[in-house]
């Protein structure tokens, strides 16, 4: 082991396979941004109505040569139903990820914690109470609220798993008591709601992307662009967490004021695409730990990867749902379930390599 | 790389957790650039609470001074800089490689160095690898080591950090012979190459006794005894703070220490 020669060998070695290890990782995001593409597509050329790929194309580029109701299919359901399904994926499954390494425990998701059941909380809220404010458009209220609520959760939760008393099983019964907590909450709300507000509740039970509309897609847009360039400032300091909060202090991270900076990112992820699309369950949790399979907890490379494994699995999960039952649109929440509880199973059963 | 040159004192420390004062009023000479110092004692003395509170994870009252600077006021940040921590224990289920983690150690926040030094960030951990002795294990993932393997990768992740106060809690406990009295030759060699200042806490009193330059021997909270390794343990200090009924005498290499039996508590 001294040897000299065989030494300089191994290090060369070693340093090449890390460097292989990276160019790796950035060509698996790079694939999983292709893939992305590729299942978008599909996902728009699919779907009740007869419309081949190279028709959508045309409704696409150049409206002309396709009826007008053919046009108004691809232009208002199709493409906001597609591009919410990416958008929710990678918002949920960022959410996930950062909320995985901030509170240390794998069966961390906004849905698995009741995030997202805070979130349809304070949504329903909005919507029954009819609450507003002024220079506010409803398209913001119903999120800012969901956000509020998804915050007041978050905040609880990381109180939680900062006590020592409570460990990671505590932290997750505590989430599952806030999903028990909150539907009952919003069920209250549909027991005293109106007829018009009670239709526009239900929908949350089964999250669904029957609701995407250009204005709701660019606010969500708009809270992706916001925070994911914060999110990725922080990759290092996430990698770092994840060798230990004393030892990341050490290193100078101030890691009170990482996690809340986290905490808001994952509360305002979470909030808008619960506002929008209802109760998405599992992909918070999926996204990220196939994105961890694949590329480890290098953070500048699982945040990505995460996003776009949601995305991903979001979007092929639409697709499901409009040729898993012929002639019917499943409600996309009901596939994305069918995915996420065998897996979610397996995280729970999965034993520790060692002791 | 320049040879540090301050010297490290403490005086009037405190420092505790919300309901407990742990250390009250602790006062240290002023430790030498280039020292290492093995800080003893029986569990729950108080060793790893010093240490963390020395590195500022823990709110601490009173004066702790590198040179001329006052470390307890500074930003966390700042001190970072200075002084470095290395925690009795790694987290399990963390899915990097033992580079990886020492790349993401100092990357993790600014270290001081020269333009040309950050360019090597890779060359940089991979040479504290292989000077811990696990350059075989550079790709292998943290879940995969054994205990004393991981001691080592944690060590690395301290050491890359280059600190002019290096603190270690338990650095050998989990390690075999052989890699114990490596990493007390390392420690020992790269606090002279570079003026580092090492405290650690030891619990194999002739491993402190020989590799030390100086120990200090907690108890309760306080010290029992300061000085180098033959003036610090001595029998009378081990009746008092160890309950352990022992000869010390000077020996060949260091002390011979012979623990003979327990004493009532
Ligand atoms: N996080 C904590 N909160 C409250 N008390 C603590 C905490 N950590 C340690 N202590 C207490 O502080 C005392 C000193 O512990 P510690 O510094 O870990 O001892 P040592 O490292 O010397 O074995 C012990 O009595 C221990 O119970
Ligand atoms: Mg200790």
């Amino acid at each position: 082991m001294n040897d000299p020669a065989t030494t300089g060998a191994a290090r060369a070695a070693a340093i090449a396979a890390y460097r292989q290890a990276v160019r790796r990782r950035v060509l698996i995001v790079a694939g999983m941004g292709v893939l992305c593409l590729f299942a978008f597509a599909l996902d728009i050329s699919t779907g009740p109505s007869a419309l081949p790929l190279a028709d959508v194309w045309a409704g696409l580029f150049s409206p002309d040569t396709l009826s007008a109701p053919q046009v108004t299919i691809i232009r208002d359901v199709r493409l906001p139903y597609a591009l919410m399904a990416i958008l929710v994926g990678a918002a949920l499954s960022l959410a996930g990820a950062e909320m995985q390494t901030i509170l240390n425990n794998p069966l961390a998701s906004p849905f698995t914690l009741g995030v997202s059941s805070a979130a349809s909380f304070g949504a329903a809220l909005a919507i029954v109470l009819g609450l507003s404010l002024p220079f506010i458009s409803a398209d913001w209220m119903v999120p800012l609220n969901a956000f509020v609520a998804a915050f007041a959760s978050v905040l609880l939760l990381e109180a939680l798993a900062r006590s020592r008393a409570a460990g990671v099983e505590g932290v997750v019964l505590f989430g599952i008591a806030l999903v028990f907590t909150f539907n009952a909450l919003v069920a209250l709300l549909q027991f005293v709601a109106s007829q018009e507000a009670l239709a526009q509740l239900v929908f949350w039970g089964m999250g669904s992307l029957g609701r995407a509309t250009w204005s709701n897609l660019s606010v969500l847009a708009v809270v992706l662009a916001v925070t994911v360039p914060f999110s990725l400032r922080s990759a290092h300091a996430m990698t770092a967490l994840r060798l230990g909060e004393d030892r990341a202090r050490s290193f100078g991270i101030d890691i009170a004021r990482l996690r809340i900076l986290s905490l808001l990112r994952i509360s305002a992820l979470a909030a808008t695409a619960v506002a929008f699309v209802g109760t998405i369950g599992f992909i918070g949790l999926v996204g990220p730990h196939i994105a961890r399979l694949m590329l480890g907890e290098d953070h500048r490379f699982l945040l990505p990867a995460s996003m776009l494994t949601g995305a991903l699995v979001m979007s092929l999960a639409s697709v499901a749902s409009k040729i898993m039952v012929p002639g019917a649109l499943l409600p996309v929440g009901i596939v994305t379930s069918m995915i996420g509880v065998p897996v979610f199973l397996f995280l729970i059963m999965r034993k520790p390599e060692r002791v | 790389m320049e040879r540090y040159g301050e010297s490290l004192s403490i005086a009037g420390l405190s420092t505790g957790y919300r309901d407990r004062r742990i250390v009250q009023g602790l006062t240290l000479p002023a430790v030498a650039p280039g020292t290492v110092l093995s800080l003893i004692g029986p569990n729950a003395a108080g060793k790893t609470t010093l240490l963390r509170a020395l590195a500022g994870l823990l709110a601490a009252e009173g004066s702790v001074r590198l040179g001329d600077r006052d470390l307890v006021g500074m930003a966390l940040e700042s001190r970072a800089r200075l002084v470095t921590y290395m925690p009795q224990s790694l987290p399990q289920r963390v899915a990097l490689t033992v580079l990886e983690a020492v790349i993401g150690a100092e990357r993790a926040s600014a270290v001081d160095r020269d333009e040309a030094d950050r360019l090597a960030i890779v060359e940089r951990a991979m040479d504290v690898i292989e000077r811990v002795g696990i350059g075989h294990l550079a790709m292998t993932g943290l879940d995969h080591l054994s205990g004393g393997q991981r001691q080592l990768a944690s060590l690395a992740q301290a050491l890359v950090r280059t600190p002019r106060v290096l603190l270690l809690d338990e650095p050998i406990s989990a390690l075999d012979l052989h890699y114990q009295l490596k990493v007390m030759k390392l420690v020992h060699a790269l606090s002279r190459e570079r003026g580092m200042i090492v405290i650690m806490v030891l619990h194999d009193l002739a491993i402190a006794a020989r590799w030390s330059d100086r120990v200090v021997v907690l108890s309760n909270g306080a010290v029992a005894a300061d000085g180098p390794p033959a003036e610090a343990i001595s029998a009378e200090v081990l009746a008092q703070v160890y309950k352990v009924a022992a000869r010390v005498a000077p020996g060949p290499s260091g002390l011979q220490i012979d623990i003979e039996d327990t004493l009532p508590l």
